[in-house]
């Protein structure tokens, strides 16, 4: 499904500040993996998704999705196969934009955009059935700009709008990080309801060790750039936080340092 | 009374390029000083075909175009070329004074003794104010109808997403290029449409009529949006027009004070800033101008 080979991302070539951020990534990502990446702070996390979805153009190396090359595409043209949900919730939706026509826009991603009217009232309906299901009172809010939508709204909002028409990769960059406890919670399982569901590809960076070994069935390490941890089915059930603690500091002789990471 | 009337008409004349502005202002959260050359290219464009024997139709309409391509050259230095949008628009504001210079043939050119709408409208046994109401009016009930159903199509949402979080938007598989460029077109297209208006309004076209355009377009914004609101596109199409008409009021007032014309320019950018000390407006436009300076394209999350 996903292919990364050799891929290099440097940043601010030819200068002092010059930055290499990922060293040599190569990744296979099967069809219907759930991939859990965990890493140090500014071990490239970010930068990898970004690389894949287009956000940045790579330095060096291929990047294959579903069997196309998508190395050279820009962005736009590789969304069509992505959806994507931020780690900051005012990321994933046009605030002066109503929900509805957020979810409108997503509705057609990867599609032309023509002079046809923005929305129509078999979509309103369908959305007002999908907004019902997450249970968070958005069902009756289709007209409000989601600049008036909690942090908690809004990701999970993005989610549905990311799940479209199944895209063939669901990005998720530690997309509960900004919420608080109770809602990170309630957006995670949504998640992995969501990803269940329709079967799903999806890699997500996490913050949370136990969350990172108790989803998905692959679990990935990054750590100055490299894939220093790949650990799939039985083995990363197995795996309890100490374990991989362990493994960080056996594979990269260092402590793991994240500010963000919650151990248990 | 008759100083309030005659207000009123230049507001209504001047509210399609207010409109304009607000597209690339307020839509596309770019600060666009195309819109000065573009100005004075409307109005340039229309004296020198009218003075031509062209009809004052096809004279506005060609306005509309030349409008349309000066807006197309900055979206394309700004989205292809990767300069700031700010600089950008200075850029093609600058080149377009020869561009002007070129098509009028001199700094000036008058066409009162010409047909144009309004006096078309005058045979009709309608006064010069009244003619400007008119035609003004309808053009701008024309473009408000016009960009409210366009706002609400497809292509329309994936601009004012563009403007709003371009980083949400090229995930949604959008060229934002396009989007920006097709912004920028459309704003100054509407400019030089009002532009000519304005200009068969006045029987003349000078080649520094444009200048203040960007002030007196930020402050029917700005002024409009906080008297009338912005709950939404239609909200905010209308609010601007009827910010251009409050605009050319106090204006009328503060010359009635005691001010004369000369002091116009000063006038308007005073106006400015006091709209700009509003708290609504101040944060958007320090945040517009962020965006302005921006490279074009260089938007990494
Ligand atoms: N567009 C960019 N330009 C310059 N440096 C960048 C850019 N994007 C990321 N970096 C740098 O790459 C490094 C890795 O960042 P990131 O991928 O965000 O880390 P994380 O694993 O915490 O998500 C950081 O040092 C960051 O400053
Ligand atoms: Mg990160």
């Amino acid at each position: 499904m996903l292919k990364l080979n050799n891929v290099h991302q440097k940043f601010e070539i030819g200068t002092v500040n010059e930055k290499h951020v990922l060293c040599g990534i190569d990744l296979h990502i099967n069809e219907g993996d759930f991939v859990t990446i965990i890493g140090s702070n500014g071990a490239g996390k970010s930068t990898m998704l970004n690389a894949i979805t287009g956000t940045n153009m790579i330095t060096e190396g291929t990047i294959i999705i579903d069997g196309n090359d998508v190395t050279k595409e820009p962005e736009y043209k590789r969304a069509k196969y992505i959806g994507r949900v931020f780690q900051d919730p005012r990321m994933g939706t046009a605030s002066d934009m109503s929900i509805e026509e957020n979810l409108a826009i997503a509705y057609r991603r990867g599609k032309p955009r023509t002079l046809k009217w923005g929305i129509s009232h078999k979509e309103r309906e369908e959305y007002k059935n999908l907004l019902a299901e997450l249970d968070l009172g958005l069902d009756t809010r289709l007209k409000d700009k989601t600049r008036f939508l909690s942090g908690g709204q809004r990701q999970a909002l993005t989610l549905l709008m990311a799940s479209f028409h199944h895209p063939k990769l669901l990005l998720l960059d530690e997309h509960t990080a900004a919420l608080d406890p109770k809602t990170a919670a309630r957006v995670l399982e949504l998640t992995v309801k969501l990803v269940e569901e329709n079967k799903l590809t999806a890699m997500m960076v996490t913050h949370n060790m136990r969350d990172a070994l108790r989803i998905g069935n692959r679990l990935i390490m990054l750590h100055k750039g490299r894939i220093i941890l790949d650990i799939s089915g039985e083995e990363k059930k197995k795996l309890n936080v100490p374990d991989l603690l362990e493994m960080f500091k056996k594979a990269s002789g260092e402590e793991m340092n994240n500010d963000r990471m919650q151990l248990s | 009374m008759n100083v309030i009337l005659g207000a009123f008409a230049q507001g209504l004349l001047w509210a399609v390029m207010a409109i304009g502005v607000y597209i690339t202002y307020r839509i596309l959260d770019i600060a666009d000083l195309t819109a000065e050359g573009c100005f004075t290219l409307g109005a340039g464009i229309t004296c020198k075909l009218i003075t031509s024997g062209c009809d004052p139709f096809v004279s506005t309409l060609a306005a509309l175009i030349g409008g349309l391509l000066a807006g197309l050259v900055t979206g394309l230095l700004h989205t292809k070329l990767k300069i700031p949008a700010l600089l950008a628009g200075i850029l093609t504001m600058t080149g377009l004074w020869s561009v002007n210079l070129r098509i009028m043939g001199r700094s000036n050119i008058a066409i009162l003794r010409e047909t144009s709408l309004i006096t078309m409208l005058m045979e009709g046994g309608l006064s010069k104010n009244m003619a400007a109401i008119v035609s003004g009016a309808a053009l701008t009930v024309v473009v408000i109808a016009f960009l409210w159903w366009f706002f609400n199509t497809e292509l329309g949402y994936s601009l004012r997403a563009t403007g709003n979080n371009i980083n949400m938007i090229k995930a949604q598989g959008v060229n934002t290029d396009t989007s920006i460029i097709l912004g920028v077109m459309l704003g100054n297209g509407l400019i030089a449409l009002s532009s000519s208006l304005v200009s068969q309004f006045n029987g003349f076209a000078d080649i520094s009529m444009g200048m203040g355009t960007i002030v007196i377009g930020l402050a029917s914004v700005i002024i409009g949006e906080v008297v009338f609101g912005r709950r939404s596109i239609l909200n905010s199409l209308i609010a601007v027009a009827l910010g251009s008409v409050l605009y050319r009021i106090i204006i009328a007032i503060v010359l009635r004070l005691g001010m004369n014309s000369n002091d116009m320019k000063l006038i308007s950018s005073i106006l400015l800033v006091i709209a700009l000390c509003l708290p609504a407006a101040r944060e958007q436009v320090s945040k517009v101008l962020k965006n302005s300076l921006r490279k074009g394209g260089s938007t990494n999350a």
